[in-house]
């Protein structure tokens, strides 16, 4: 039966063949301009590390004077001054906790003609490589008393080690940056989460090759790097030792495996502010923990445009129905005799209504086809827009079939009112007309 | 044209009718929308940032090697001079950032040092005494900074600059009468400014909404950028000799000292290429909007089109008939013409209310501003005219149905 509904529908079709194609164009416009716009908001607000994200928690204080405080308002500063998150490193109340900032890196090339240049690179301590399971393809990280002794140590990146060293195991060999000598202890395989969620401040260079150069964080600031993100909340009159001004400038992950170690690890958390503001040091009692795509959503990683977007595609795909139903509406009225005549014949109301379903169905999939197509076009063009994850924007598995499913969902939505008129139209009159 | 008539069939087309009345309701919201959008994104491309644009480049040099403050202070002013000594150079100028650059540094504005809560804000550029003849700027009231004015800016150094110079934005802000000049505030300082000089147009570094309310207020402040990782250098050509200018300073700086970066990418920039920059996200926007408006009214259309077309052939014998009763062509053609415009104007009377919803929940989802009635009254031209000239052809060829249709069977 299935069969002889799709032998109708596509002579159906191949009749009006200006008009199937005009509803055909109109559906793959609305599912192309809708597909681009999901993929781009897929990558954007996707999981940077699927295996472990759910694991992975934020800690956030808020070190700010009690002046213009308004309990239930307030939200905690999205870093955290160097005692305090040096506290929670050394508290190791989670299974792994870091301390990290980002920081540049000037690395001098030991090649006499070559120029120094910069590298991304962040400052942090032991834990973070086993934190974030990041994976090695030489050596390993560093030990918590390289951290304590600011051992002159580093890891770096794939990219650097071929840029620096031609690839290979360069464990052992030296590397300068700014102007100090540090020992590569481990070489990374490819590493770059998307986006660069561990950087303290989301919003800069969040998409990209990742970070070229990890070092722990007291050897950083012996050579005097700077932090990537400093905020203050007092008054401050020295800014080189940022250790020790009412600045905050790192970032704190934990890791906590079960819903009791996230209780009790808030707990931990407010116990510890509220002992500070016993002591006079901290003034504000709120305080976060969020999950890692918590965090993501709190620092608004999708830019508005990204909504935007996807909010007038899906109006626009909205356009291309309501038009499809118009045409699909105007056609079924013209075909009043042909479906009284198979009334008249024994066909049932049912088989009317699949007969026109099945009609919408193939209008939808050949839409959906031509959708795929502009949507690869619509993400060639997202890929050559300038912002920062534009290369990344592609069409995966995912994707490819939800294009399907929007397009048959589409076109049988539309499909539905005029199946409907036609399943109810009345053969008689219709048939004495004639 | 008496209209009851046409009421009375499209009632016995009740779905149709709607499906075109809604196709245009929506169409007309989305479309004013982003006509708002396109229009508002635009108004910023053409920014007036105060500069002399067609001149300037700015290049980016960071140090290679570890400066103190009195090192990088006097590596700076050897670079000056090298560029200055240039033959298609006709100035330079060290400092932090320019108009559009988009890493902004910028400072609350109080007037009395203790204040709760700031005035305004400023956006703060550090220059020395060359930085309005590099730049262009125009001195409307007060002087430039004097050589001797200009001090040395270390590695996270606080500042207190006893002096500066601010655009009209901020002066005219601050002190509403026009008597900035020799006034005093303070920029997140202990010690207060004096206004010494107040240029014309000073644009902003940054081009984010946040800092709309405070467009155009800057100040600039008498210091040398003596950071020992590096600063910008603003380079004004001589007329008609960017390109030269642009070939020969970064031949010469590197040439006089070559443990330094300028970032192969982004580190040498002309001021057309700073706008670009500045408004990519801007330009895309708008580009993106207008293909969606085309593609949307020329759907809309084709689906009047295909629609009424239907109708005509439906209705070829009434046609037949009323021509058989003495109908001449262009009653015929008025006929259709009057009905597309019955639909049309209740279409666009849907399409205003979901224009101005659509925009409110954009407004608290997006934070987008609210739309004019301009936006809304211009798209319900367009789309009126849009289904005129939609509806023309099929009207054309039911106008052309001959008498005899009338006594066919259909």
């Amino acid at each position: 039966m299935f069969g002889y509904y799709i032998e109708l529908a596509v002579r159906s079709l191949r009749r009006n063949q200006v008009l199937t194609a005009l509803m055909i164009v109109t559906l793959a416009l609305g599912i192309g301009a809708s597909i681009t716009t999901l993929a781009v908001l897929k990558l954007l607000s996707g999981d940077p590390l699927p295996e472990k994200s759910g694991h992975l928690f934020y800690p956030q204080i808020d070190p700010n004077p009690l002046e213009g405080y308004v309990a239930g308002q307030a939200k905690p500063d999205p870093m955290m001054s160097y005692p305090d998150a040096m506290y929670l490193v050394h508290a190791r109340r989670a299974r792994r906790q870091a301390a990290m900032a980002t920081m540049q890196a000037k690395i001098v090339p030991d090649r006499a003609n070559d120029h120094p240049y910069f590298a991304d690179g962040m400052m942090t301590t032991s834990d973070f490589f086993g934190l974030f399971d990041v994976p090695f393809q030489y050596g390993s990280g560093w030990s918590a008393p390289d951290d304590e002794s600011a051992a002159p140590v580093a890891v770096i990146s794939d990219f650097l080690n071929d840029k620096l060293f031609g690839g290979g195991n360069s464990v052992g060999k030296t590397i300068h940056v700014w102007g100090h000598d540090l020992r590569v202890i481990g070489v990374l395989k490819h590493w770059a989460p998307q986006p660069r969620f561990y950087a303290e401040v989301i919003g800069n260079r969040d998409y990209g090759d990742g970070d070229a150069v990890f070092m722990p964080l007291k050897t950083a600031r012996a050579m005097d790097a700077g932090a990537g993100n400093l905020q203050c909340y007092a008054q401050v009159s020295d800014l080189i030792h940022i250790e020790t001004a009412p600045c905050e400038w790192l970032g704190v992950w934990v890791e906590l495996d079960s819903s009791a170690e996230v209780a009790s690890y808030k707990a931990f958390l407010d116990g510890y502010v509220k002992e500070q503001i016993a002591l006079g040091r901290l003034h504000r009692p709120d305080t976060s923990l969020l999950s890692l795509m918590g965090w993501l959503i709190d620092q608004q990683v999708v830019p508005s445009d990204a909504r935007l977007q996807t909010y007038l595609a899906f109006g626009f795909l909205l356009i291309c129905v309501v038009n499809t139903v118009g045409l699909l509406l105007a056609k079924c009225l013209r075909r009043g005799r042909e479906i009284s005549v198979r009334r008249a014949l024994g066909a049932t109301r049912r088989a009317i209504f699949a007969q026109f379903m099945v009609e919408a169905g193939i209008i939808g999939i050949a839409g959906g086809v031509l959708g795929l197509v502009l949507a690869e076009l619509g993400l060639l063009a997202v890929r050559h827009q300038p912002a920062d994850y534009a290369s990344l924007a592609h069409l995966d598995g995912q994707m490819f079939l939800a294009t399907f499913a929007v397009a048959l969902a589409a076109s049988l939505i539309a499909g539905l009112l005029p199946a409907w008129r036609a399943c109810v139209m009345a053969p008689a009159p219709q048939l004495k007309a004639a | 044209m008496d209209i009851h008539p046409i009421l009375i069939a499209l009632r016995k087309h009740k779905a149709g009718t709607l499906l075109i009345a809604l196709q245009i309701a929506l169409t007309l919201a989305i479309v004013c929308n982003a006509l708002f959008i396109i229009h508002q994104r635009l108004d910023r491309l053409s920014d007036v940032s105060g500069v002399d644009e067609s001149n300037l480049f700015v290049m980016v040099n960071l140090w290679g090697e570890q400066y103190s403050t009195d090192e990088a202070a006097a590596k700076i002013e050897q670079d000056l001079a090298t560029l200055r000594q240039l033959p298609s150079v006709q100035d330079a100028t060290p400092t932090n950032s320019y108009p559009l650059a988009e890493f902004d540094w910028d400072n609350f504005i109080t007037m009395t040092p203790d204040q709760v809560g700031h005035t305004t804000d400023a956006a703060y550029y550090v220059g020395d005494s060359h930085f309005l003849r590099t730049l262009g700027l125009k001195l409307i009231a007060g002087r430039d900074f004097r050589p001797e004015e200009v001090q040395n800016l270390g590695m996270r150094q606080s500042n207190q600059p006893p002096v500066t110079i601010v655009s009209k934005a901020l002066a005219d802000k601050l002190f509403p009468n026009g008597d900035a000049l020799g006034k005093h505030f303070y920029a997140m300082t202990s010690t207060p400014l004096t206004i010494i000089g107040i240029v014309d147009t000073l644009a902003r570094q940054e081009v984010d909404s946040w800092s709309a309310p405070y467009q155009g207020q800057s100040m600039v402040v008498p210091f040398r950028l003596a950071e020992p990782w590096g600063l910008r250098y603003v380079v004004r050509a001589k007329p008609g000799q960017l390109a030269a200018a642009m070939r020969e300073a970064p031949k010469a700086l590197y040439a006089e000292n070559r443990m330094r970066i300028i970032p192969p990418k982004n580190g040498l920039l002309s001021y057309a290429q700073v706008r670009a920059n500045a408004f990519k996200r801007d330009r895309g926007m708008a580009i993106l909007m207008g293909i969606i408006c085309v593609v949307l009214l020329a759907i809309t259309g084709a689906g009047i089109v295909g629609l009424t077309s239907f109708w005509v052939g439906q209705r070829r014998r009434q046609i037949g008939v009323r021509r058989a009763l003495g109908a001449t062509h262009r009653d015929i053609l008025n006929y259709f013409l009057t009905e597309n415009l019955l639909i049309s104007l209740g279409g666009v009377f849907i399409g205003t209310v979901l224009a101005f919803g659509l925009n409110l929940w954009l407004v608290t989802r997006l934070s987008l501003d609210f739309l004019p009635l301009t936006y809304v009254l211009a798209g319900m031209v367009i789309l009126i005219l849009l289904g005129q000239c939609a509806v023309f052809a099929p009207a054309l060829r039911a106008s052309r149905v001959p008498p005899i249709e009338a006594t066919r069977p259909t």
